[in-house]
């Protein structure tokens, strides 16, 4: 006699054992995801009119779209075809230029600038507070005194509005 | 002394933006400074001449150093160019007569696919030697920012003359004969 506790183990243990074997398989015969040139062009430039080739309209660019699609209906993934259009056009093709040589400054320093911004502001919002505070408590929250000429003045003025 | 501080920091990293933004743009910019040299007679040395280029349909590379010796006609051109499509039988035409004086046409494609420059290649019997400029670093320090381009370069390695457009019959007829008949 069995319990059910075991008995659902049992189970449990027999599915995840046909899944550990049919996995692997299933995914290797998955269909790769087969981009569109629309995919493609976003992160594609034209060469000679430095423009993204998602909005270029030159020769240049016609070429280099045909080429993507002869890539595109040879099946390859979009990896495959943006390293293809590095080989054929050199690395000035990708929209995000490889992070090396002067092309690192622009990955680099966009997140130095936040940083250093921030420790500037780190640096200096609490010494600007302590001023302030020091001012404040310098100064206690009396009504500035007014100037006897103007205190007749406005006496003045008020008793002509009262009439 | 403090009171400074913040603000010549936050002034020296503007200037240092800017002067990275400055050498930027002056690295992306076309190069006219060959045209200027050309101009005043002051040939300059053709420019990564030791660089190696693939050759186009073929295995190995070339580069333009190993033509030392010849007058090299250096066009830069692209499959997709009509200009270049206009130009390519006048340019095979001119090879076969620069032949016999130990000159040759070198044509560079630039940044155009292999297989669109090697049916543009069959497709008008071109018999010179063409090789791939696939990155365009070979061709932007010709100062070259669009196609065709076509630069003489005499058996010294220097060059002697440009023209920054379509060829028409005359510019080779009237620029070759004297650099041909330079002595090596």
């Amino acid at each position: 006699m069995t319990r059910p506790g075991t008995r659902f183990a049992g189970v449990a243990a027999i599915l995840l054992a046909i899944w550990a074997l049919t996995a692997p398989a299933a995914l290797a015969s998955a269909p790769r995801p087969q981009p569109s040139l629309t995919d493609i062009e976003n992160d594609v430039m034209c060469t000679l009119c430095h423009e993204s080739l998602a909005v270029a309209q030159s020769p240049q660019a016609d070429a280099e779209r045909n080429y993507i699609r002869g890539l595109i209906a040879k099946g390859e993934t979009k990896q495959q075809i943006l390293r293809d259009m590095v080989a054929q056009y050199g690395p000035g093709v990708l929209g995000r230029p490889p992070a090396s040589g002067f092309n690192l400054s622009v990955y680099i320093l966009p997140p130095a600038i936040l940083v250093v911004g921030i420790a500037i502001l780190a640096f200096t919002l609490p010494r600007w507070r302590r001023r302030t505070r020091a001012a404040k408590s310098q100064s206690p929250n009396k009504p500035p005194a007014f100037d006897p000429a103007e205190t007749a003045r406005l006496d003045q003025e008020l008793s002509q509005f009262r009439g | 002394m403090r009171r400074i501080a913040i603000p010549a920091l936050a002034v020296a990293v503007a200037a240092g933006l800017l002067a990275l933004l400055g050498f930027g743009v002056a690295h992306l910019g076309s190069d006219s400074s060959i045209d200027a040299s050309v101009a005043r007679g002051d040939y300059p040395t053709a420019p990564n001449a030791q660089l190696q280029l693939p050759i186009l349909g073929g295995s190995g590379s070339k580069s333009l150093a190993q033509f030392r010796g010849k007058v090299v006609v250096l066009n830069v051109f692209a499959s997709w160019c009509p200009p270049c499509l206009a130009e390519a039988p006048m340019l095979e035409r001119e090879e076969q007569q620069i032949a016999k004086d130990n000159a040759t046409i070198l044509g560079v494609t630039y940044q155009d696919n292999s297989s669109d420059s090697e049916s543009f290649v069959q497709q008008h019997h071109i018999t010179y030697p063409v090789v791939r400029d696939v990155s365009g670093n070979f061709a932007r320090a010709y100062g070259v920012n669009g196609v065709p381009e076509t630069f003489v370069i005499n058996r010294q390695g220097k060059i002697v003359a440009l023209n920054r457009s379509q060829l028409d019959g005359t510019w080779l007829k009237k620029t070759l004969p004297k650099i041909l008949a330079e002595p090596s």
